[in-house]
């Protein structure tokens, strides 16, 4: 048997039935994700993409896709006590991968702002979605981007028309609720903002159980010539799940894109950012932070490619790293022979608090014009005696030495989260984690 | 007469197996202004870096008193806050560790090891402000990261600043007018001479006299291949200006 054959049986045994249900188009869709699943199968390590991750216990986990949620559990705790419970605005929930209105709050929306549940949306804006949905992400490499498109029940879908501006951030909260070893969740998302729109987005990913569940989430984000979105996406997964993101971006002329990612939870995570700088004089920064420790692998695997002239991306990825956990960056930049006068810059700057952590990082450029700037740089290493003797010199203890310095690399990139609530809460989150590792304050 | 500040005594150390100071003895007493001089690599630094406590500095003979107290002993924090400060040669950068931020929670470590209450946010921007006043220090520099992107000569103020923030018994400058312009050094020494008390001491490492036609030091020391080889008053430095190191020392020793 197959790894792909368990996948393969539950596709034709609960997808294929759906066929011919309304809309048309969407069982070909899902027809072709599984067809190229099973041609792709799980990555191993001899795929140059996933060198330094092994999906080996995942694809040995039993197949259980959530279809249904029960949301009674959470609408009695959540979402009040998640990360970012605090935050105005609309917040969809989705419990194991199902919209729950009852706990969602969607407030009066500007005037042909679209905001809810994609499943609904498929069937309610059949013609829009057809044009959108999949369009962007590439599945042709990217098995688990495939095995989404094949299973994916719910997620969120935002349409920002023209010269909409967004005010408060949009809350995309997915909980894993389910006790049960291999059960799946394919979270899907679709976000567009059309030209000269804002848009701030805030997707989190949380669970109420320590179990082993998979997520597999695609959002695809779509920006518009002008527009300025924000893009959060923090992960605080279960410490025996398995998270696998795939965020497809596609960035019109002269936008502004702050795209984050924040690693924190799973066993295993991943995600995998591929943005296509489609129109002249965009500007992109993908900011990321992961924190590991036990035996947490998270993985941050980027592609950036300026396919236009005059666009500037900025990769800034920071990883502290205890125990025997692992992170991994491999940053691919792609400079198309017309992106002229590119200036792309990458740096993944890592902090090991025990000698048994480690971490990959690879930087990979492709670049076929010939005016461009493109750096990038990578560091592993431990905190800065000089810095922490600086400190102490003027009476600051150890303990507080080694804390300020954490908290200020970790700083680096919670900084440049523009929405304040979001960045103060991250602060503090991120803050609490650190302060309750013992290793943060240990001389070593 | 009471305690002496500081009293060195044969002191021997070196840094990764090379010895550097080679019996250093000196004595400083409350209400001082010592300076000491010495050319490139005499261990002007080293002796300040053994003095703050900085880790690697391997001490192989000798003694060092902190008001009667073995200061080598203590841990680098607990001398700060015991009174010892070093101003840097070179000051470290810091990023994402704000000024203000990092020097109330220094001036507070210190407050609580004296038995004084904590400041709070207001009364420590109160006293900040008063004191950047000596200093001519630029506002912004104390909304920036400590020493983050600051010129060669912000550096040096943002040092002397610290100290007139924190106070302390026995100040150790190890080369603060290097890296000045005159109106900057003149700013810096008078901030310094603000800063002089008859309970307190300061500790001057320079290469040039011009330095202390601003501070004017009781005593000055020169340094030599790891042992103070001449003691004197402040004419001393005039001397070594005109003479240079070796015509002054350089008959009495086999250079190392
Ligand atoms: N970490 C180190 N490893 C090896 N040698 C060192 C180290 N630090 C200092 N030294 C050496 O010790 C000697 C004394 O250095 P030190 O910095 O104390 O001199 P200094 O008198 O302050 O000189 P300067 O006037 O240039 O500041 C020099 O020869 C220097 O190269
Ligand atoms: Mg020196």
């Amino acid at each position: 048997m197959k790894e792909t054959d368990p996948y393969l049986a539950k596709f034709d045994e609960l997808i294929a039935p759906t066929a011919g249900r309304h809309p048309s188009w969407v069982f070909p869709l899902r027809k072709a994700g599984i067809a190229r699943f099973a041609e792709l199968g799980f990555p191993t390590l001899k795929d140059e993409d996933w060198r330094f991750t092994n999906v080996a216990p995942l694809a040995k986990l039993p197949f259980k896709p959530v279809f249904g949620a029960n949301t009674d559990g959470v609408a009695a705790k959540a979402p009040g006590r998640f990360t970012f419970a605090d935050l105005n605005g609309p917040r969809l929930v989705f419990v194991d991968g199902h919209f729950a209105k009852e706990v969602s709050t969607i407030p009066s929306l500007a005037k042909g702002l679209k905001l809810g549940s994609l499943a609904t949306a498929v069937v309610s804006d059949s013609a829009f979605l057809e044009k959108h949905l999949g369009r962007y992400v590439g599945t042709e490499k990217n098995a688990f981007a495939s095995l989404n498109t094949a299973f994916f029940q719910d997620g969120a879908f935002i349409h920002v028309p023209a010269d909409v501006a967004v005010r408060e951030p949009i809350q995309l909260l997915f909980i894993s609720t389910v006790r049960e070893t291999g059960a799946t969740t394919h979270p899907r998302n679709l976000i567009i903002a059309e030209k000269q729109s804002r848009l701030t987005v805030i997707e989190s990913y949380v669970r109420t159980v320590d179990a082993s569940y998979f997520t597999n989430a695609v959002t695809e984000l779509v920006v518009g010539d002008d527009a300025v979105v924000e893009h959060v996406k923090f992960q605080d997964e279960s410490r025996e799940a398995f998270h696998i993101a795939t965020v497809h971006g596609q960035f019109g002329r002269h936008s502004r894109v702050n795209a984050h990612s924040f690693a924190l939870g799973a066993r295993l995570s991943r995600n995998s950012i591929h943005v296509n700088l489609a129109g002249e004089g965009l500007e992109c920064i993908l900011n990321g932070l992961y924190l590991t420790k036990g035996e947490q692998l998270a993985d941050h695997h980027m592609i950036v490619e300026h396919a236009r002239p005059h666009c500037a991306s900025h990769e800034y990825f920071n990883g502290i790293l205890d125990d025997k956990s692992k992170g991994v960056f491999h940053g691919r930049i792609l400079v198309q022979q017309v992106a002229q006068k590119t200036d792309a810059k990458q740096t993944n700057k890592n902090i090991l608090l025990s000698d048994e952590a480690a971490v990959d990082t690879k930087p990979q450029l492709e670049i076929y014009a010939d005016d461009v700037k493109c750096t990038h740089g990578a560091t592993v290493g431990q905190l800065d005696d000089d810095a922490i003797y600086y400190l102490r010199s003027r009476g600051i203890g150890l303990e507080t030495a080694r804390q300020m310095l954490i908290h200020a690399f970790a700083g680096e990139i919670i900084d440049r989260v523009k929405c304040d609530p979001a960045r103060e809460e991250l602060d503090k989150l991120v803050w609490e984690r650190l302060e309750a590792n013992p290793h943060v304050a240990e001389k070593r | 007469m009471s305690q002496p500040i500081l009293e060195i005594k044969n002191l021997h150390a070196g840094v990764e197996g090379k010895q550097i100071l080679k019996g250093v003895d000196l004595t400083i007493n409350a209400g001082e202004v010592h300076a000491i001089m010495g050319p490139n690599g005499s261990g002007k630094s080293t002796l300040a870096a053994v003095l703050a406590g900085r880790d690697g500095y391997e001490v192989a003979e000798g003694q060092v008193l902190y008001c009667g107290k073995d200061l080598l002993e203590m841990d680098p924090e607990e001398r700060a806050r015991e009174g010892v400060f070093l101003a840097f040669q070179y000051p470290i950068e810091i990023p994402g560790v704000n000024t203000t931020y990092f020097l109330k929670a220094a001036l507070n470590e210190i407050r609580k090891h004296k038995g004084l209450s904590e400041l709070d946010a207001v009364e420590f921007i109160e006293l900040v402000k008063e004191k950047m006043k000596i200093l001519h220090l630029p506002e912004d520099c104390l909304k920036r990261s400590v020493n983050d992107g600051f010129s060669g000569g912000e550096k040096k103020r943002n040092e002397i600043f610290q100290m007139a923030v924190l106070e302390p018994k026995l100040a150790i400058l190890d080369e603060t007018d290097s890296g000045l312009d005159i109106d900057a050094l003149k700013v810096v020494s008078e901030g310094v001479n603000k800063l002089k008390r008859p309970d307190n001491a300061q500790f001057v490492i320079t290469h040039y006299q011009r330095l202390l036609n601003y501070i004017i030091p009781d005593y000055v020391h020169v340094l030599f291949d790891g042992r103070v080889v001449k003691s004197g008053g402040k004419e001393l430095a005039l001397e070594l200006e005109e003479r240079g190191y070796e015509s002054l020392v350089g008959h009495e020793l086999q250079p190392a």
